[in-house]
């Protein structure tokens, strides 16, 4: 599925544009003007995409509708005889999901001394950390400071971020990176041991540290491979579909569910996190994702149930670069570092219309309006919008050999379907990217229901109402591993006594009084693509 | 789907489907009627999850590929490999080194590789999966880890091996092994580390914490980047 003929007369365009835009900068946008492309084209603003929850503790507050679909759904617990007298598993700490955040929180509560067990609805590993290309952030080259990682995420996040959450970050994020180079994880170094740093967008140092365009992959696969050398049970293919509460509200267990044998299975435990990632699959506004397929927004359904209130859960975060043509790469993530590296998103008159390393929001922004306002998208046989990322560029700036070294799972990405990036440019749109809100945590992860913990995607706060590239690899390591030794801390207080699911029975009380019937359950486990 | 997209007929595990075109082997089985539980992760040719093997028909080749990063052809006789037993040897890290003798010890069947290349040939992801094995044997850790980086560990090699190496989880190990004994730490870090663990940076924070929005915002817009 290479370009078309009509698509190779439009790079001729880009290829003739090419040379004069080499070594030119374009400019930033001032304050006024990124606050008035957010408004008018960011989908946050569109209020048809969001409504008004009407259960829970937060009832009233605004979700983006499929959100709201989830949140206003029956247990799938409703009508299923369980004992919950029995238990399959008794562990002291419980982490649901099994991504980055889960795998870090396992490993800190195990070093911590408590019996852990990781729960997780697909494979371990199988999650958005596995996806997440370009890098991480952390202050650390002398030019740098953790207080201004520090404002550049507040910046970043509309200066609506939890102030000790972001603190946290920034101080923990050095002694994260110190922990993967301790286990292992092979990031990319220059021959003194230095780690190579680029910029991000919303950066105003370079400190995106990478480990090739395989980032989260090699985090991901170091920590599940650590986990397992210390023999941390795992439990796969086992969704937790409700948290079990004691006699005081306290999480205690969960009911997993066996996606295989269909059996629900009772976990026990004095303290429970919650790290089950964000959101995609559920398609806000029919925007196609980046996102991993068990990305349903699992855990916060049940934290919510369970009483845990949210934060910004109507702020999504849209990546600029999408892959938009060929047709199957629709929506996968074109990595930031590819924009860090120097391509520039240019229209279809070869132009370019937005400074390449604006925050996330503000560039996808900018790209909707070129195409939605302006017209000047690239027009593409499958009808889709996009423009062009001028991904060539990188090997004028960079020298030959570039791409193939720095970002070589793009490079095979394109090339499966007939298009070679160091040659031509690519083809992108926003896509549907993270939640940057979730249940609200303070700076030990711990949620506002006692002995439940958040950690990673799920959590929010921490980014305000914009996430900046290289910070969710951070947040999830920093708050996976805090949540990991607080529960197992906690843990050491709690003695067991008997559980109850009595809070889903009010919950379905609450959603009956408001008139929410239906046969809609939730969580969604997994998303539904077949033929209609 | 637009209507007009040509369908082609493909097998899954046998079974004849009509499908459009253009989709990939997982778009292809969704729109057949699959509800994935195994075989599906990330959709992006990262997590290694859908590990395909089919034949075209009336060839006799068996080929490979990743679901979700490969194209549907007409006679695509195709199943999955979702999960293959493969061992991995557990270990601690810091005790072990980057020797022959110390990997000998976690993978003896490494050692009896055959040159046969079957590994090399089957890989998804174009790997040298063969050579990656050569350097774990001569020693050279620095080469296999740089070799095996892009594995998605999807377990094909493992699935054709006649002497039953399991490639991925040894090409990890040597990597492992590459950037905790090989690769030179970070002095920058260790410098970074020591400066927060004086509490270097505490003051710098907590008055960016006091600060309203407003001075926030002032600070934001006039920050110098380099």
């Amino acid at each position: 599925m290479a370009y078309t003929a009509q698509l190779k007369e439009l790079v001729k365009i880009v290829e003739k544009t090419r040379p004069s835009r080499v070594g030119v900068d374009h400019p930033r946008m001032t304050p006024e003007e990124r606050q008035e492309v957010l408004e008018r084209f960011h989908p946050d603003f569109i209020d048809e995409g969001f409504r008004r929850i009407r259960v829970g503790v937060d009832k009233g507050s605004r979700l983006p509708q499929q959100m709201a679909d989830i949140f206003e759904s029956r247990s799938r617990l409703d009508g299923v005889e369980l004992d919950l007298s029995k238990s399959d598993y008794e562990v002291d700490v419980l982490v649901i999901g099994g991504g980055g955040a889960g795998a870090a929180a396992a490993l800190e509560a195990h070093g911590g001394g408590a019996s852990v067990m990781i729960a997780t609805k697909l494979r371990f590993g199988d999650a958005n950390t596995m996806m997440a290309q370009g890098g991480i952030q952390a202050a650390v080259k002398a030019n740098d400071r953790p207080d201004i990682h520090y404002l550049d995420i507040m910046g970043g996040g509309r200066f609506e971020n939890i102030p000790e959450l972001v603190r946290a970050a920034v101080l923990d994020a050095p002694q994260v990176i110190a922990w993967l180079e301790k286990l292992g994880a092979m990031f990319d170094k220059d021959e003194q041991g230095n780690m190579l740093a680029i910029h991000g967008g919303g950066t105003s140092r370079k400190r995106m540290h990478a480990a090739r365009d395989y980032t989260g992959a090699e985090i991901m696969r170091t920590l599940r491979d650590e986990a397992y050398n210390r023999e941390i049970k795992v439990v796969e293919f086992c969704p937790a579909v409700e948290l079990l509460l004691d006699a005081k509200g306290r999480a205690a267990g969960a009911v997993l569910f066996n996606l295989e044998t269909e059996e629900y299975l009772i976990a026990r435990a004095k303290t429970v996190i919650i790290a089950t990632g964000g959101s995609g699959r559920l398609h806000f506004q029919d925007f196609p994702t980046s996102n991993h397929y068990g990305a349903t927004a699992d855990g916060l359904i049940l934290g919510y149930r369970a009483g845990a209130k949210t934060i910004y859960a109507d702020s999504v975060q849209y990546h600029p670069t999408g892959g938009a043509y060929p047709p199957q790469l629709l929506g996968l993530l074109v990595t930031e570092k590819t924009r860090g590296l120097g391509a520039t998103p240019l229209n279809v008159k070869g132009e370019q219309f937005v400074f390449h390393l604006e925050t996330r929001d503000v560039e996808s922004s900018a790209i909707i309006r070129e195409c939605q306002e302006r017209k000047l998208g690239v027009p593409l046989p499958t009808g889709v919008p996009a423009v062009w990322l001028d991904s060539p560029l990188i090997e004028i700036i960079h020298g030959e050999g570039t791409i193939e070294r720095q970002l070589p799972a793009m490079l095979r990405q394109f090339a499966r379907f007939d298009v070679d990036i160091r040659k031509d440019p690519m083809l992108i749109y926003p896509t549907l990217h993270y939640q940057n809100g979730g249940l609200l945590i303070d700076e030990h992860a711990r949620s506002t229901v006692e002995n439940l913990y958040v950690a990673g995607e799920a959590a929010g706060g921490i980014h305000g109402r914009n996430r900046l590239m290289g910070n969710s690899l951070l947040d999830i390591l920093v708050f996976g591993r805090r949540a990991g030794r607080d529960a197992a801390a906690a843990s050491r207080e709690v003695t067991p006594g008997p559980v109850s699911l009595e809070h889903v029975q009010s919950y379905q009380r609450e959603l009956e009084e408001a008139g929410i019937t239906g046969d809609r359950v939730s969580p969604l486990l997994l998303p539904h693509y077949t033929h209609r | 789907m637009s209507a007009t997209i040509p369908l082609i007929d493909i097998y899954v595990m046998g079974k004849q489907y009509m499908v459009p075109e253009t989709l990939t082997i997982i778009e292809a089985m969704e729109y057949a009627g699959y509800h994935f539980k195994r075989g599906c992760g990330c959709r992006a040719g990262f997590c290694g999850a859908c590990a395909t093997v089919y034949r075209m028909a009336g060839d006799f080749e068996l080929k490979v590929g990743l679901a979700c990063q490969t194209k549907v052809e007409p006679g695509m006789y195709l199943t999955q490999i979702p999960f293959f037993p493969g061992r991995k040897a557990n270990f601690d890290l810091e005790e072990i080194k980057p020797s022959v003798a110390d990997f000998a010890q976690l993978y003896p069947e490494v050692f009896r590789c055959l040159g046969c290349s079957s590994c090399t040939k089957v890989c998804p992801q174009d790997i040298d999966v063969m050579q990656c094995i050569a350097s774990i044997q001569q020693g050279d850790f620095t080469r296999a880890a740089d070799i095996s980086f892009d594995c998605v560990m999807c377990g094909l090699c493992v699935s054709r091996c006649p002497v039953h190496i399991v490639q991925y989880n040894a090409a990890l190990t040597a990597r492992r092994l590459y950037s905790r004994h090989i690769a030179p730490p970070s002095s920058q870090l260790k410098r970074r580390n020591e400066e927060l663990k004086a509490g270097d940076f505490e003051a710098g924070i907590q008055e960016l914490m006091k600060a309203d929005k407003e001075r926030l915002q002032e600070l934001y817009n006039s920050r110098d980047i380099e």
